[in-house]
């Protein structure tokens, strides 16, 4: 394994009030919390009637905030404020395409769908992930994008994502964009459809990397092709990914190189399919995932309509049900892969949207839930300010 | 000649709903349209020059999806937006 390059920085636990930014189909929102996480009140809406994807405040810039939005009718864009919010500015050059090389499909933007702040030490940068798939970089903040040639341009990325019947209904996504916070240069992403893709030279080459993975949708056994909903990285150990995919719940120890599917270790009646995953930023041990109806014709709902969120402390080796304060039965919402954060805080604090525009949030780890905004439009992404996605 | 905007573009026009200008082709046009209005030709149409699927382009009175379409001689451009959504 390579040398890391900067040294890791174990983050502390935060305090305080948290603030939500919360990303819908009709507009953006920020929900604030008191100091004990007990009171939230909404505070913002921004952009009504745009889509907005992801709404993400730079770690690295108190204040910084940037805006993933599109609209019914018009094309797809970045919105940027410096202020928290009180101004917003349009980017001058939102994510776009280049032509594309000879045998490759010339691809357009439909929509930015992830955004990721770049590493600690690059101030500047951004990743942004699109449908359909497609990886770009800022240098400047989020004003001006250009793409990661090394990745849209690369001769594979067609076999890799395959065409558009394999991707996923609201388009095919590249998302869970991770930064090494040891080496600025070490990006991983993840793709629906594609799997997971590592770069050691900040985005001039790649490889898949996919081994261990299960595909049971198409026959053989692909390097690639494969269906990642959410992949996270562990702040603590950078070398331990956690990925919730179509096909179950899976951990890497990258000197091992091949995933292992965990989440055969779910209770049998839940399956371990779902969208998002959460690694807890203290403890590489630990995960917390939102299963949902994966059976059959794909519900996506909670299994029998009764929402929890499942806890692994072991690597998955046991999962323990985190429902207090959930509904019982007919809840017919499910929580999408952008849509569950956690705020750094000791207990941990851990935040889901639903498809039917309530927030929720837990701060004992799961253990208790509750709704902390109900009647928002449906819920596309939830992230804490200043926590990288 | 004039181009017509709708009003969901007020964000980038502040209430500018006509605009003139001299261009030879519909693409000639979003690039004045985007010198005028920044940021507003991409909302338009996309990276390859493809009209976005919810947009529509008239030119004196007739529908145009073609971005190398000249405009000699043509009076009135409107953009509209299809009644999408929900």
């Amino acid at each position: 394994m390579e040398r890391p390059k900067h040294k890791l920085r174990v983050p502390r636990a935060r305090k305080g009030g948290v603030q939500l930014l919360v990303g819908t189909r009709k507009g953006a929102f920020r929900l604030k919390s008191d100091s004990e996480r007990k009171h939230w009140s909404l505070k913002d809406a921004w952009f009504v009637g745009h889509v907005v994807h992801h709404l993400v405040e730079d770690p690295r810039r108190k204040g910084v905030l940037l805006a993933a939005a599109r609209t019914g009718h018009l094309g797809p864009t970045l919105f940027r404020s410096e202020d928290g919010g009180r101004t917003w500015s349009e980017a001058r050059r939102p994510p776009r395409f280049t032509e594309a090389p000879e045998g490759l499909l010339q691809r357009t933007v439909n929509h930015t769908f992830w955004l990721t702040p770049g590493h600690a030490d690059e101030r500047d940068t951004w990743y942004a992930g699109t449908s359909p798939q497609g990886l770009f970089r800022s240098r400047d903040g989020g004003d001006t994008w250009k793409p990661v040639r090394g990745f849209n341009d690369h001769p594979d990325l067609d076999r890799w994502t395959g065409g558009e019947k394999d991707g996923t209904p609201d388009g095919p996504k590249l998302h869970s964009i991770l930064v090494d916070p040891r080496d600025a240069a070490h990006l991983l992403v993840g793709m629906s459809s594609g799997g997971v893709f590592e770069s050691l030279d900040a985005g001039r080459t790649w490889e898949p990397m996919n081994k261990g993975l299960v595909i049971d949708y198409v026959p053989g056994d692909p390097d690639f092709g494969h269906d990642p909903h959410c992949v996270v990285m562990s702040p603590t150990n950078p070398d331990r990914l956690w990925q919730q995919n179509h096909c179950g719940i899976f951990v890497v120890d990258r000197e091992q190189g091949v995933w292992e599917r965990v989440g055969e270790s779910m209770p049998k009646d839940i399956g371990d399919i779902g969208f998002p995953i959460v690694t807890h930023p203290r403890d590489p041990d630990t995960a917390f995932v939102f299963p949902m109806d994966g059976t059959s014709v794909w519900a996506r709902t909670s299994p029998g309509a009764a929402p929890a969120v499942f806890r692994t402390r072991d690597r998955g080796a046991s999962w323990d049900r985190r429902d207090r304060g959930f509904p019982k039965e007919h809840a017919w919402w499910t929580v999408k892969r952008q849509c569950m954060a956690h705020d750094g805080h000791d207990p941990l604090g851990l935040y889901l949207g639903t498809t039917n525009g309530e927030v929720w949030g837990s701060v004992n780890e799961g253990k208790t839930w509750r709704t902390l905004v109900r009647h928002l439009p449906h819920v596309y992404s939830v992230e804490v300010a200043g926590v990288a996605p | 000649m004039i181009v017509h905007l709708p009003g969901a573009l007020d964000d980038y026009t502040r209430g500018v709903r006509t605009h003139a200008l001299d261009a030879g082709s519909l693409r000639q046009a979003l690039r004045d349209l985007d010198a005028r209005f920044p940021g507003l030709a991409f909302r338009l149409a996309d990276e390859v020059g493809v009209v976005r699927r919810h947009i529509r382009v008239w030119v004196d009175g007739q529908p145009c999806e073609d971005l190398d379409r000249t405009l000699m001689g043509a009076t009135e451009v409107h953009v509209t937006l299809a009644l999408s959504g929900g």
